[in-house]
Order: structure tokens, then sequence, then C-alpha cells
């Protein structure tokens, strides 16, 4: 193990770790307290500049029930969900048969195919965004999330390949084999010993792909422009605008931008982390 | 063989196929769509930045016109210059991750939790982590301000000053770039060779010699890993521009992924050939690194099948 463990340490080397410990995380974490010490106060302590001291009211609730009622906050939080959900399961479906399709059978431009794959995921969101505006235009899906789920479940499905790809690679090969001289046909293979298999790489997918489209602000502003459509990244940004200072409401919308995707990391953290590394420390 | 072959066991020709063909039925759904939405868009975009065109009229053929202009547009060189320095300053997140990781690389009480916690900011959405940094930001009301005092900087806005908003800007963007690097270092060091460690002490190396010589090429991976998603971080860097600054003051902040999106959706009227050349530009600066990035795995992929 790298470095030494601290247990093997001298005993004074220990007690300083374990201070510095907490002070680091707490230096670390100043961003994270400083929004939630906001989410609680009123506006007198933001116009009196009292940030870090005790706050003279706690008005959680009542900056949630200001958020939740006087802005389209509930409807932004809906429409991110109905942004994220669908493109997760399409982008995941998608990717489990490329990735089969790639990791399994020898063919020609099967790497061409691949390293296609690979480049279209890293290029800049930029190239992409007039003619994908556009052609969202002429199907008459712009500024709906329809449209938008559309381009997600394409881009990522960049992304999930590269990674079910490579997780169904490391699978054994005699599974398949022994599948096939049973004559079991291509289908049955991919849909009773495969895709059993990839349980796991389709929960640290799903985990991923979810914190990346709630989070995305990007083609949120390019496809969608109304209330009615638009998640909630974009309309935090759109509310920021209407607060100025109101800096106690800023965080309470921030706090409740952040919470879904934070659940889910500490709900399936494992599974998100796995997901980060995996499909790419082989690569 | 032939036809007269009509044999009890008859194999029709999907069966004899089906090895071949199949790879392409799994394949179609996601390769069209992908195609569709992310490789054509591509090449439309590098031929939309050889005409003018406002998204509305038809578009004129103008062949190089737009990027001429670029060359002679100074906001397009302080976008560029902006782009450079992100990628100078972002690359401070991989060593201080891997500094981070080998800190908390250690079993003692509640590390499980304290580990998640450093992981935090990278699950929360830049938009959010923007807003936070904005307003720490404001020279009055914000937390930083007292220690601006301290130094006797009273009053000094950091993202509206010309020579401090981009640095403004990658301080935040830092934020939850160095949890990514440091959730890749944490699975690195967890996967090291434990045995090579401990021969390496046996030879008696130890604390920077240990780590340099044998615990480092063993991160090799996370480190690349870690360098490839920081620089196309640094590239892709839109979220936190628009949040905190739209490229001010006076697009002394801006990167090219801004910079393209404010000229080809400007208020002032679309320019969408003007934009797709700025895209072109920074497509190129990107497939460097791309390029680089599918080479490793066609090595890897190469030394896989030998």
């Amino acid at each position: 193990m790298f470095p030494t463990p601290i247990h093997q340490r001298p005993i004074v080397n220990q007690y300083i770790y374990k201070v510095f410990l907490p002070i680091s995380l707490i230096i670390w974490l100043i961003p994270i307290f400083g929004i939630l010490m906001t989410s609680i106060r009123g506006l007198g302590d933001i116009t009196a500049g009292n940030m870090w001291g005790t706050p003279s009211e706690f008005l959680l609730f009542s900056n949630l029930h200001d958020v939740f009622t006087n802005t389209p906050m509930v409807k932004y939080t809906l429409n991110s969900f109905k942004v994220t959900i669908p493109t997760m399961l399409g982008a995941v479906a998608l990717s489990c048969m490329t990735g089969f399709a790639l990791a399994r059978y020898k063919f020609k431009t099967n790497l061409i195919i691949f390293f296609i794959f690979i480049a279209g995921n890293f290029v800049p969101f930029q190239i992409l965004m007039i003619p994908v505006r556009d052609l969202t235009f002429k199907i008459g899906l712009y500024n709906t999330i329809t449209g938008l789920v559309l381009f997600h479940v394409a881009f990522q499905t960049g992304f999930c390949t590269l990674f079910m790809r490579n997780f169904i690679k490391a699978l054994p090969q005699e599974l398949i084999e022994a599948a096939r001289m049973d004559g079991a046909s291509e289908f049955k293979i991919f849909w009773k010993i495969i895709l059993p298999l990839t349980r796991p790489a389709i929960a640290a997918l799903c985990v991923l792909i979810f914190t990346f489209i709630w989070n995305d602000y990007f083609w949120a502003t390019v496809l969608i422009q109304g209330d009615h459509a638009m998640p909630i990244t974009a309309g935090l940004k759109s509310l920021n605008g209407q607060w100025i200072t109101a800096y106690h409401l800023l965080s309470t919308g921030s706090i409740v931008a952040a919470i879904p995707p934070v659940i889910m990391f500490f709900l399936m953290q494992k599974h998100f982390i796995a997901g980060l590394t995996l499909g790419a420390t082989k690569g | 063989m032939e036809l007269n072959n009509s044999k009890p066991k008859r194999i029709t020709w999907w069966q004899k196929n089906q090895i071949k063909i199949s790879p392409w039925i799994f394949l179609a759904p996601g390769l069209i769509f992908f195609f569709i939405y992310v490789i054509a868009p591509i090449f439309v975009s590098i031929g939309i930045s050889f005409y003018q065109w406002d998204g509305l009229s038809p578009s004129i053929y103008v062949g190089l016109q737009n990027y001429i202009e670029l060359l002679d547009d100074e906001y397009f060189y302080i976008s560029l210059w902006n782009n450079l320095k992100w990628l100078i300053f972002f690359m401070l997140a991989v060593p201080i991750g891997l500094g981070l990781a080998i800190f908390l690389n250690q079993i003692v009480f509640g590390i499980r939790l304290i580990k998640s916690l450093f992981f935090f900011p990278f699950v929360i959405s830049q938009v959010v982590i923007g807003l936070i940094f904005t307003w720490f930001y404001q020279p009055n009301y914000g937390v930083i301000a007292p220690f601006l005092d301290l130094i006797g900087l009273e009053g000094f806005s950091i993202l509206a000053n010309e020579n401090s908003a981009t640095y403004g800007i990658i301080f935040a963007g830092l934020y939850p770039q160095i949890a990514y690097c440091l959730i890749l270092y944490l699975t690195g060091l967890n996967n090291i060779n434990p045995e090579q460690i401990e021969a390496g002490r046996m030879d008696g190396a130890k604390g920077f010699h240990l780590f340099w010589n044998i615990v480092l090429p063993q991160l090799r991976h996370a480190t690349f890993l870690a360098i490839v998603v920081t620089v196309i971080g640094a590239l892709r860097s839109f979220d936190m521009v628009a949040i905190m600054t739209q490229g001010g003051p006076y697009g002394y902040s801006n990167v090219l992924a801004y910079y393209m999106f404010e000229q080809a959706l400007s208020e002032y009227g679309y320019r969408m050939g003007y934009g797709s050349a700025i895209a072109t530009v920074l497509f190129t600066i990107m497939m460097f690194y791309i390029l680089f990035f599918i080479y490793r795995m066609y090595r890897n992929e190469r030394e896989d099948n030998n």
C-alpha cells in the first residue's frame, strides 16, 4: 500500500493526521457550507453582509416555499427528470447492442467504428451546435423535451459504447462459444447470456448518464427557450438574472438542483466510481 | 455443396449468415443515431464555415472570408489566449488531485465518508458551482470580501477585472476537476501492486524516491486519463464562462467555446458562418488530443491481441 498506512507510523504522526483530516475536509467543503448556510438565511442577513455569522433567522422552509411557489422551479425539476431518465434508458439500450457487436464480432471495420464512437464523444459541442439546432428545427422538435432527449441519447451513445464494449470484451469468450455450439441464435446469446452479465456495467452507466444529463447546461440553452421545457440548470441561470442579490433564494435553488445527482451518487457510489474509471482504465 | 444438396437437415440462408449479419443489426440503431447527430454535423459545420449565413435567409458562399476575418479579430485572439491559460492552469487539477488522493489513501475511522465528501463537487452541476463562486467573488457581499480587505484589495471585483476574470473562473472550474482527478487517482492507488511497493521498500526506497520510481509508473493509466479529461474539460469550458462572466468584461474572459456561441446566436444577429469557423478552429485543436487518445487505445488493442 502507498503511502505507508498511518497506523504503522509514529503515534505523533497518527494524531497529526487525524487532526488534519477533518480540517482539510472543512476547508474543501467551504463552498458547500456557504450555500447551505445561506439557504437558511433571510434577506436581512444578506443585506447586512452577515455571510458566515450565525443566521439571525431560520428561514430554510420559507425560502424553499418561496422558490417553489414564486418560480417555475417545480416545472424545471420535472423537466430535468423528463430529459434525464429517457436519455439514460435510451443511451444504455443502444450501447448494450453496439457494445456487444463491437466486443464480440470480428469484421473489418470493427475498430474503425469503435474509434469513431470514441472520437465523437470528445468533440467540442460547438462544432455540433448549428447543424443539430437546425436539424431539431426541421423535424419540429426545437423547444421540446423530445428534441433534447434525442440529441442526448445519440451523443451519450458514444461514451456508453466505449464503456460497454470494453466491459463485454472482458467477459469470458467460452460462454458464447458454448451457447453457439448448442445452437443458440445470436439474439438469444445477447439477450440470455450477455445482457444479464452486463448488469454492473448498466448500473454504472445509468448513474453516470444521469449525472451528466442532469447537469447539462449547454444543450439546454441551445435547444430550449421557454420555461415549459427548460431543465433546472438553465432555469436556475434564468432565475439568477431575476434574483440579482437574493442569495438566500439562489442558494436554496442551487441546493434543489444539486440534490438529485447527489442522492444518486451516494446511493450508487461504487457503480459511479467503477463507471468513471473502468470504461477508461482499460483504455 | 450446391443446390441439389437438399438433405433432411436444411440450413437456411439466415443460419448460414447469422454471424456475419448480426453485428450490423446490433450496431444499426446506435450507429445511425450517432451518425445523424454527431458525425455528420461535424462536416456540416465545417461546410457552413465557408458561408455567410444568418440562419434564416439563403446562405452566401464566401470561401475563406470567415477565417480571414478571424485573423484580424482581436476578440478571437483574446479567447484563444484564454483557452491557453485554461489549458495550463486547469492542469493543476492533476497534481493536486494526486496529492489529495495520496493524503486520503489511508484506513482510518470514517474515511469512506470523507472520501465521498471530497468527490462531492464533481457531482454538482457546473452551473451551481459557477453561481456559488460568482457570489463568493462579489466585492462587497461576497464571502472572500473580508479576505480581500485583509490584503488591502477592498472592494476589488475579481470577475469584473480584465486581468483576473479568467483566473477567477479557472479557479472555480478547478474545484470539480480536482475532485474528478482525485477519484481517478484513488482508484489507481487501489489497484497498485503491493508486492512491488514492498520490494521497493526492501531495497530501501523511501518517500519521494519510492513515489517517483515505483508508484507513479504504476499510476500511468490514471495519469493518462486525468490529463485527457482535464484537457478536454479545459477546451470545453463553456458553462462556467456563461454563468460567471459571459465572456466579460469586454470579452476579456472569453474562450473559444463561448465566443462561438456568442457569435452564432448573438443578440445582434446570427452569424452562423463565422461561429462555425470558430468552432472549426476549436475542433482542430481538440482533434490533436482526440487522435492522441485513439492512438493510445489502438496501441493497447494491438498489445491485447498479441
